[in-house]
């Protein structure tokens, strides 16, 4: 029986598993068969890390972060190893524990995610800094940041998704936040100016003290070893304050793997079908560096979806499958405070020579659509909505199809996700662009055939 | 902020402490006019009761209700035993022992409360609905501005089975037993509402009037905590009027006006089985008796079941009667609101609740058969079994015990659906429609769910809503009220309650979107 072996209970390790449990799902004796073991330091059983913010938050306890029930993995076969690797014996099919034991495999998955980044910042490793990623920094923020008496105020370095979630987080046990963004304007490598203000705006309108343009200089420590203040780098202001989150995203998280012949850049280098160097060694998800980018997307992609969409390829070539990794149109969500983002197609922070931009934004300033399309071919080429929640599949259609952006504002009310009875926008939308681009687009009524069509 | 809602918080703790210590108070005496009408009203023929009352009860003073509960359930028992030994079947007095004694208590009652209705209610219900909206409006600005703000619920003890939980839990308990079985010691709290109940219909309020107007005052205050949480999201604001609407004008006014104009009580939304005793050979006399209208209710009641209610289903989900018309859903997404993370989301559970559920379907359904049977073949058993004991028996279990005990009593602790999931036959058969043939389905947004578990967490049905989600697959259970909680604390925009075509309401999730696999190609290859 073939034994797989993955390190890492995150979602791509936990997808794989159960792809690989599903396809080979026969009898024990056959050739066909898998034995299944995930490895993790982290956690008795996989949980949702997305969802560590809303622990701490307490909308949820850690439990109902863990989407199967522990009775799942014995009933489908996947063993559970709690262990930390620490090298990979990558000729004799031999992992390593820093227990000091050791495990067989014959195919191996490495799915070992991400870990903050630090960027060698002058006391950096002292108590209550952290970042926010596993199961341990959050139960370090209920020892460091319980409350306000505690923590008479948090520093947050670093303006991408992580930083605003645990703004949010600590805004929550109404903890004052001090949010050190190095960006003119919130996570504007990635959003537009205009949903960028709008973030800005959101995250000040939330009592938080945004520093844009704001970089740390020093994190001073007290004479316990413990953080007392941090020191801007522009101005030289000294922020006293009892924690610090470092939160200037995520890099692979593969520095065990060092010596095991496994070729590793910024992330562990595999090929479309997510191998290796090394024969029956894959890696998925955040830790997984493509050799060649696929499409504009980035050859790490530490997001949620992509590790899933990795996890559900791996297994189908571990299967006897073998299939490259073709993800499809890009898409994304986020919420900021209490504005919802989702994102399908691109929409640069800068337009590209070749595209032009259409926005609209409501007048209450929390809801906002930004849509990117071809100057000369019309081309839709994505779109940002903040406030509105709409259809992945209806998007995923039309830019499958190469749909002009006539077409798509033409059946805006078929892409329309919120719940009933909210306020439709789609009129507006629609007239903001006529009156903009001399254009007479009619809108659709909304189509319940068309929108099953697009299945 | 905080020092309103401590004062809120303080009052409504002192109106409740008033309305529970009325208990306690109170004086009873019997006197000969008392008796006298009562030998008339019920038709009294048995001479030893009467001499027992004469000897044992009046012109007597009971400083509390218990006593006097005693001694007329003890003189009503002990004849009635002497009267079955002997055959005099006449003469037994086949009331309930607890009702009998509070209808004599409600004329024999007398001191502060009876005296001073209008006082006692403003120290109750007064200062309670004055305390409670201290407490909750403030939100408005204490919360921070609109949107989903669940912080702290599993850090607080009244919402995560802490110790007010379970205090909250004792004290809804014993509220219900008293309700439905001790009646005669909560004479006072029924004066405390007499001159509503007047206004209405004409007559002094009984216990189920003040259960009645006391469901609906919680059910506004607490509305109003729900137009505050829930102000950004208009799915809700319209459902909880909706909820509110139905509750004060079909459950409490409309019955009780028909009252006045002595017509039947009836509850025009509440419909069969739910309402299992519409079929209960006293209930057809009445409404037969009443002309017209009497006709109408009973028309109106088989059609609501048999046409109304599924074609509704088909079309909107069993939600648009559970969480959009029912008095229990309305109860329950009000007052229960606060304790809707608390249903169990297990496998285990899920298995229990289809047993018990369409168990419960079951038993009213024979129930009623064997009551429409004996209607009208008029047999007083079937097979051996008779009809008003398995009558009795469904009262007590499902009716009293299930429906209000624990399926309100049980809110702090199993979360505020624990009848809808696992009791109420009307549920089990709206669910079996809403499974195999409507157009309601919880759509699920492509590939966008993180399995983050909001949804699950807040599925006051238990339904692991995640699950489902993570698959890219759309929620089509029994169990869904369609509260649409699940979407409005999904932070991704992943859920959506619709009506749409039945074709492709079970969406195929062999690949999720967004991974470009050419789906023919794997099917072929497997």
């Amino acid at each position: 029986m073939e034994h797989i072996v993955i390190i890492g209970n995150g979602i791509s390790g936990v997808t794989a598993a159960r792809h690989i449990r599903k396809l080979s799902d026969t009898e024990a004796s056959s050739t066909e068969a898998k034995k299944i073991t995930i490895v993790s330091a982290e956690s008795d059983y996989f949980f949702s890390r997305t969802a560590l913010m809303y622990v701490y938050m307490g909308h949820m306890k850690f439990e109902h972060t863990q989407p199967y029930e522990n009775w799942f993995w014995k009933k489908n076969r996947i063993d559970l190893k709690r262990g930390y690797v620490e090298n990979i014996d990558t000729k004799n099919n031999r992992l390593h524990f820093a227990e000091g034991d050791t495990l067989q495999y014959d195919k191996l998955i490495i799915a070992t995610g991400s870990k903050p980044n630090k960027f060698g910042w002058p006391g950096q490793d002292l108590k209550g800094v952290q970042g926010l990623y596993s199961k341990q920094d959050l139960e370090n923020l209920e020892v460091y940041v319980p409350n306000n008496k505690v923590c008479k105020r948090a520093v947050i370095v670093g303006g991408g998704l992580i930083g605003i979630e645990l703004a949010e987080m600590l805004h929550s046990r109404h903890i004052p936040v001090t949010f050190l963004v190095r960006e003119s304007s919130f996570w504007n490598g990635v959003l537009p100016n205009e949903e960028s203000q709008m973030i800005n705006k959101e995250i000040l309108n939330n009592g938080i003290d945004l520093r844009l343009s704001s970089n740390l200089k020093v994190i001073v420590s007290d004479e316990n070893g413990k953080v007392k203040s941090v020191i801007v780098q522009e101005t030289g202001e000294k922020i006293p304050c009892d924690f610090v989150g470092l939160t200037a995203g995520v890099s692979p998280n593969i520095d065990f793997l060092k010596d095991s012949g496994i070729e590793t850049g910024r992330g562990v280098k595999v090929n479309r079908f997510l191998e290796t160097n090394i024969p029956n060694v894959y890696a998925i998800g955040d830790c997984a560096e493509q050799r060649k980018a696929i499409g504009n997307r980035r050859p790490i992609e530490a997001v949620w979806y992509t590790g899933r969409m990795m996890g559900e390829t791996v297994a189908q070539t571990i299967c006897g499958n073998r299939m490259p990794y073709n993800p499809g149109h890009w898409f994304n969500s986020a919420k900021f405070f209490d504005i919802e983002y989702q994102t399908y197609g691109w929409v640069w922070a800068q337009p590209k020579d070749n595209e032009a931009r259409f926005y609209w934004e409501h007048e209450n300033g929390k809801k906002c659509v930004h849509i990117s399309y071809d100057k000369n071919t019309r081309e839709f080429i994505g779109i940002n909505t903040f406030g509105i929640r709409m259809r992945h599949e209806f998007f995923d259609k039309m830019l499958s199809e190469k749909q002009p952006v006539e077409h798509v504002l033409e059946h805006l009310a078929d892409a329309n996700f919120d719940p009933e009875f909210y306020k439709l926008h789609e009129k507006e939308i629609v007239a903001k662009f006529n009156a903009e681009n001399n254009t007479n687009i009619q809108l659709k009524k909304k189509s319940w055939k068309r929108i099953f069509q697009t299945y | 902020m905080k020092t309103i809602q401590n004062i809120g918080l303080a009052l409504f703790l002192v109106g409740l402490t008033i309305f529970t210590s009325l208990i306690f108070f109170g004086r009873y005496e019997v006197t000969p006019q008392i008796l006298e009408n009562l030998i008339n009203n019920k038709g009294i023929k048995s001479e030893l009761f009467i001499n027992n009352m004469n000897s044992r009860v009046v012109g007597k003073e009971f400083t509390n209700s218990f006593s006097f509960s005693t001694e007329i359930t003890s003189a009503l028992k002990s004849t009635n035993e002497t009267h079955k030994q002997n055959s005099e079947w006449d003469k037994v007095i086949w009331d309930k022992p607890h009702s009998f004694s509070y209808e004599i208590a409600k004329q024999a009652g007398s001191g502060l409360v009876k005296e001073n209705k209008w006082l006692f209610w403003w120290l109750t219900f007064g200062l309670g609905i004055l305390g409670a909206l201290m407490y909750i409006i403030p939100n408005v600005i204490a919360k921070g501005p609109p949107g989903i703000k669940n912080n702290g619920i599993w850090f607080n003890a009244a919402t995560n089975r802490g110790w007010i939980g379970w205090f909250a839990f004792v004290f809804l308990v014993g509220f219900y037993l008293l309700l439905y079985f001790r009646p005669d010691y909560i004479v006072n709290w029924t004066y405390i509402v007499d001159p509503i109940s007047e206004s209405l219909s004409g007559n002094l309020a009984s216990q189920w009037f003040l259960y009645g107007f006391l469901y609906c005052v919680v059910m506004v205050v607490m509305a109003i905590r729900m137009y505050i949480k829930y102000r950004h999201n208009k799915y809700q604001m319209l459902r909880t009027t909706s909820v509110l609407f139905f509750q004060i004008v079909f459950a409490f006014l409309i019955p009780e006006i028909l009252v006045r104009f002595e017509k039947p009580w009836y509850d025009f939304k509440n419909a069969f089985p739910l309402d299992y005793d519409f079929f209960f050979s006293w209930n057809l006399n009445e409404l037969i008796a009443s002309g017209g209208l009497g006709i109408f209710i009973l028309v109106w009641g088989i059609v609501l079941t048999l046409v109304i209610v599924p074609v509704m289903v088909y079309f909107f989900g069993k939600r648009w009667y559970c969480s959009w018309v029912c008095g229990c859903g309305g109860l329950a997404e009000t007052l229960g609101d606060p304790y809707r993370q608390l249903s169990d989301k297990s496998l285990k559970a899920w298995k229990l609740e289809r047993w018990v559920v369409h168990g419960v379907l079951l038993f009213a359904l024979v129930m009623t058969g064997f009551t429409l049977y004996s209607y009208f073949s008029g047999a007083d058993a079937v097979l051996g079994i008779k009809t008003q004991t398995i009558q009795d028996i469904y009262g007590l279990l499902i009716g009293a015990f299930f429906a209000g005990v624990i399926g309100t009593g049980f809110y702090p602790i199993f979360g505020n659906r624990v009848w809808c999931r696992f009791g109420c036959p009307l549920a089990a058969y709206l669910g079996i429609v809403q499974r195999f043939k409507s157009r309601f389905r919880i759509t699920t947004n492509g590939g966008q769910c993180i399995s983050c578990g909001n949804c699950s967490t807040y599925c006051e049905q238990g339904i692991d809503v995640r699950a489902y989600a993570q698959k890219g697959e759309n929620i089509v259970r029994a169990s869904c009220v369609g509260c649409g909680i699940c979407s409005a604390v999904c932070p991704r925009g992943v859920l959506k309650l619709e009506n749409g075509p039945e074709k492709g309401r079970i969406n195929p999730t062999e690949i999720l979107l967004g991974n470009d696999v050419d789906l023919m190609d794997l099917v072929n290859k497997e």
